[in-house]
């Protein structure tokens, strides 16, 4: 094992299921007067640090997203 | 008859589900670090917010030594009942398909729900008439039942979903107003409304009975 490296894993709900956070964000911005703004998602953001980064997918099925209603991406 | 209720770091509704299982038969505390499950005849895994409800609701309770026993225990036809976030923490293990998503509203629901029957075909529903109409309390954030298209077709084709709302709109945005899901050999039921809140008319009511007496009932042939 080497050097553990730095990971990030967005994690954002599956394309076509109702995202309440992300309708809200959505209708509170022009709200504040921001305009212009759609296709609002709201996910979450796993940092982490790991020795095996070819183990992050099994870590992302398993654990860190849920696959059946999460998309998830890593980023090294 | 002996019940087994599993309290997890987080559980609160574990007495509730004790008293609850008391009225129909024996009962035992499961411990979620517990690696045997005390003989029982049916399992329970309570409502409440187990591990903080971290990372998602249900997902760390999972791993508990418990819940290993518990899918071996499942998966060879033992009775298993989950509520609120048992239900959620079933999806998780993978015992039950679909997932549980936050309320459509943001909101927590918290309000007495009508459930109606939909298969008899289950340990847990045995005991009621097919269309009954159960007077449940539910009370959850993360209630809002999701499952894709082609689950939802197979269940609907093996009779999995167990209990749907009759309200319109259902109180939390779950598909097809789905309240409750067993598995396909309808051993585990999971829902998000609580029986064990509904076991004493003193109480609102003892619809909540119907499931929990279910269970002691032999399956008729």
């Amino acid at each position: 094992m080497g050097d553990p490296v730095r990971a990030r894993v967005l994690i954002r709900p599956k394309a076509g299921i109702l995202d309440p956070q992300g309708q809200t964000v959505e209708r509170a911005l022009p709200a504040l007067g921001f305009a212009g703004v759609s296709n609002v998602h709201v996910g979450r953001l796993v940092e982490l640090d790991v020795e095996d980064p070819s183990l992050l997918p099994a870590m992302c099925e398993a654990l860190l997203a849920n696959p059946l209603i999460e998309d998830y991406e890593i980023v090294e | 008859m002996r019940f087994g209720v599993v309290t997890f770091p987080g559980s609160c509704d574990d007495a509730d589900a004790r008293l609850a299982c008391s009225l129909v038969g024996d009962v035992v505390q499961l411990w979620h670090a517990d690696r045997d499950l005390k003989g029982v005849d049916a399992v329970v895994i309570p409502g409440g917010f187990s591990y903080g409800d971290h990372l998602r609701v249900g997902a760390i309770a999972r791993f508990a030594p418990v819940m290993m026993e518990i899918d071996t225990y499942a998966r060879v036809g033992g009775p298993v009942l989950g509520i609120c976030n048992g239900f959620q923490v079933l999806c998780e293990a993978g015992l039950l398909p679909g997932a549980l998503l936050p309320n459509a509203s943001l909101r927590f629901a918290m309000r007495q729900t009508a459930v109606q029957v939909q298969t008899t075909d289950c340990a847990w529903t045995r005991g009621c008439d097919m269309g009954e109409v159960l007077s449940i309390p539910a009370k959850h954030f993360a209630g809002r039942y999701y499952a894709s298209q082609p689950v939802l077709d197979e269940m609907e084709e093996r009779g999995q979903v167990a209990l749907r709302y009759v309200a319109d709109p259902v109180p939390n945005g779950s598909l097809d107003g789905i309240a409750g899901v067993c598995n396909a050999f309808g051993n585990v039921l999971g829902l998000m409304p609580h029986p064990e809140h509904a076991v004493d008319d003193l109480c609102g009511g003892a619809d909540g009975l119907r499931l929990f007496r279910s269970a002691t009932m032999v399956p008729s042939l």
